[in-house]
């Protein structure tokens, strides 16, 4: 597939290649992040967690609406008050959950995925009961679109930039804030130790809900982040949840830093296997990688040492 | 539900003029369907046991109202039931009222076989209108030929099936892409084509026929072919790709979410449709909604009907449709042809002169419905409809300009010789 062209074009191609894998592993991260911190942390299993992205999408939705009717002045940077919103709602549903749901589940941590499961199902429903089973458009400012052209051939897509800058920044906040902050440290001892930490002072039920909570809100922030690059429908949060899952499965439930190298080995690998084969094939070589590495390494790539 | 039906009668009537068209209607609904109904007593219409009586005749609606596939198959039940209230308005079929049953199949392909089966068994169901996957018309399939009824199944589909109990009122695939190509190699000069699509039996089926038809009929050439898992979301890899082959045409045949997220990765990628050509048999109106106009105009799709088109009979339809389902509703070709059903199906019953599935699926070829927002449609031996190919242009405002169509209605040809 490479014959006639030059040296000069195949560069380019290959890093606009670099430059695509570098947006997935964005997204991937970005994601993951919210379900890394609740599975990680607290051990629950959220299937809901594609809902809660969801929720974010259809707040970004709204606010853009909002921004149109009232206030169309201030519409180019409707984006940053559409995530600030979506945080915030998406964390609030996420407290509520915790509070009515999630805490009386804690000593049963199979029956959280069921229920969790079920809160999809419902939020899906609520999602087609309010804003309708179609999907709908959210409509960007006009500077958030198009690619800045770099040569010729290279061309970077400005909210592919956008994605990979938020990425970054959330996850920084995230790592701040865990290793950082007096929460981040309450929540690394009940990880380490819930039995212990109880008794040595710590509110671990307060711990929870807060970790339940900020998992939600991201959760939400990507899901404000992903009307960019894709669709916003009551169903549209199962795209999501079985990459998700696969990137926190594979990097070790509980490690931040191995979410995010277990994003990198993930995207790196689907986006040059889709240049070289097809959609599909790429696929099955990604999902039979990470397989073979799980086998060898059921606890994934990180593994935190823990007393047990 | 409908808030418009409320709306009070227009302004502009004068209440002679009001009063004239009550009696009118009256006289219609009362008299002439009650004549109608006894010239033809039922013990004769229905020998078979079906769902009718005197004044009534039932039907089922069979579509996914919950699930994934809510999103596109809502249309098609709106589309049907206003041609239901359009026919019991018009006075019925055979003088008698359509009465409609709508079980929800639930995106679940099990559960429509069971509604089918309940909708034939217990409801006896004069016909059905309904499913709009092929897989959920294939899992009702048996039980519409084990229990003879009659099914009328409105999505444009990769053809290789004809049963006596199905009317297929949507384009088999050559009706929808044949055409097509053939416009674009001899508008636009095209050589090279690029075809993409989601992985299941029908954009697989649809480019197999694409394929043959560019190689061996066009002379020119495919250089590239790619599938992608339904609800992949990441398309920058393939994007790359398309920038390497530079094709003369994109041809697109991606549906659901995917859709929205290739478009708007496209045009994030700097691909202007307004310079490269690209051509899709999978986006509708419908599906328009959910891209965004600005992130897909330029794009043209090769369909059988647009809501845009200009005829006395789609101005009325229309108008029809948004009456009664609110003003920003949109109107794809699946929606249209779902249109078609009740309509066809009324047709065939008063051409039999029955009710019985024997005789209306030996009647159902050369049915003709002048009527049809597309134009004019007619039921062939094969029990698809013949019709004509259109390709439209997306606007930033998400409808179509028509932009061409065949100068005569396509024959529909589910096995084609030499496709496969």
């Amino acid at each position: 597939m490479f014959m006639g062209y030059s040296l000069g074009e195949l560069g380019s191609i290959f890093a606009m290649q670099a430059f695509a894998g570098l947006i997935l592993f964005s997204v991937f991260v970005l994601m993951a992040l919210g379900l890394a911190i609740i599975f990680g942390q607290m051990g629950v299993i959220n299937m809901a967690h594609g809902e809660f992205m969801i929720l974010g999408a259809y707040m970004t939705y709204m606010t853009s609406h909002i921004f149109q009717t009232y206030i169309p002045g201030a519409y180019p940077v409707y984006f940053f008050v559409a995530m600030a919103v979506a945080f915030i709602v998406s964390g609030a549903a996420g407290l509520a959950t915790e509070w009515l749901l999630i805490r009386h589940l804690y000593a049963r941590p199979l029956d959280t995925l069921l229920a969790t499961w079920g809160l999809s199902l419902i939020m899906q429903q609520a999602f087609r009961s309010i804003f309708g089973a179609r999907e709908v458009g959210v409509e960007l400012p006009q500077w958030m679109m198009g690619a800045l052209p770099v040569t010729d051939v290279i061309e970077v897509q400005i909210n592919g930039l956008f994605v990979m800058g938020l990425t970054l920044i959330i996850t920084g906040a995230v790592a701040l804030l865990l290793y950082r902050s007096r929460w981040g440290l309450q929540v690394r001892a009940v990880v380490a130790n819930r039995t212990m930490s109880g008794a040595a002072g710590i509110d671990t039920r307060r711990v929870d809900r807060l970790t339940f909570g900020l998992g939600c809100g991201i959760a939400g922030i990507a899901g404000s982040a992903f009307t960019m690059i894709g669709s916003t429908g009551p169903t549209a949060g199962q795209l999501y949840i079985v990459d998700t899952f696969l990137v926190v499965v594979f990097g070790g439930a509980q490690s931040l830093l191995g979410t995010i190298f277990s994003a990198f080995t993930i995207s790196q690998s689907q986006s040059t296997l889709e240049f070289f084969l097809t959609g599909s094939m790429a696929k099955v070589l990604t999902l039979l990688l990470v397989i073979g590495l799980l086998m060898l390494r059921p606890q994934g790539l990180f593994v935190l040492k823990v007393r047990r | 539900m409908s808030f418009d039906q409320k709306r009070p009668t227009g302004p502009s009537l004068s209440r002679r003029q009001l009063l004239a068209g009550t009696a009118a209607l009256s006289a219609a609904a009362l008299v002439s369907p009650h004549a109608l109904a006894q010239a033809f007593p039922t013990a004769k219409v229905n020998t078979t046991g079906l769902a009718v009586t005197d004044t009534e005749v039932t039907v089922g609606i069979l579509h996914s109202v919950t699930g994934t596939m809510a999103i596109s198959e809502t249309g098609s039940v709106q589309a049907e039931k206003l041609a239901i209230s359009q026919i019991n308005e018009a006075g019925g079929v055979l003088g008698r009222k359509i009465k409609f049953i709508q079980e929800d199949g639930g995106s679940d392909w099990p559960t429509f076989a069971e509604k089918a089966k309940k909708l034939l068994v217990q409801d006896k169901c004069a016909s059905v209108m309904g499913c709009w996957t092929s897989a959920s018309r294939k899992a009702v399939l048996p039980v519409f030929e084990q229990y003879n009824g009659m099914l009328y199944y409105p999505t444009f589909y990769e053809g290789l099936e004809q049963s006596k109990n199905v009317i297929y009122t949507g384009q088999e695939a050559t009706q929808q892409i044949i055409a097509g190509l053939d416009w674009v190699t001899k508008e636009k000069g095209a050589k090279t084509f690029y075809l993409l699509g989601s992985d299941y039996i029908w954009p697989r089926t649809s480019n197999k026929i694409a394929r043959k038809h560019i190689e061996n009929h066009l002379k020119t050439k495919v250089v590239g072919e790619e599938y992608f898992p339904l609800g992949h979301t990441q398309f920058n890899s393939v994007i790359n790709k398309i920038k390497l082959t530079k094709p003369d045409v994109i041809y697109a045949i991606i549906v659901g979410g995917s859709n929205v997220a290739f478009y708007k990765q496209l045009k994030a990628a700097g691909i202007d449709l307004s310079q490269q050509t690209l051509l899709t048999i999978s986006v509708t109106e419908d599906e328009i909604d959910g891209i965004g106009g600005e992130n897909i105009a330029g794009a043209f799709a090769c369909m059988k009907y647009f809501q845009s088109l200009k005829n006395p009979n789609n101005e009325k339809f229309v108008a029809a449709f948004h009456k009664m389902w609110g003003d920003k509703t949109v109107i794809g070709d699946v929606t249209q042809a779902a249109y078609l059903g009740p309509w066809l199906w009324k047709l065939t019953v008063e051409k039999a002169g029955s009710f019985d599935i024997d005789k209306i699926a030996a009647a159902s070829p050369g049915v003709e419905f002048t009527g049809a927002p597309e134009g004019y449609v007619k039921i062939h031996e094969n029990h698809h409809l013949w019709s004509k190919t259109r390709v439209g242009r997306a606007r930033t405002d998400g409808q179509y300009d028509l932009i061409y169509e065949t100068a005569n209605l396509v024959e529909p040809d589910p096995f084609p010789k030499g496709y496969q």
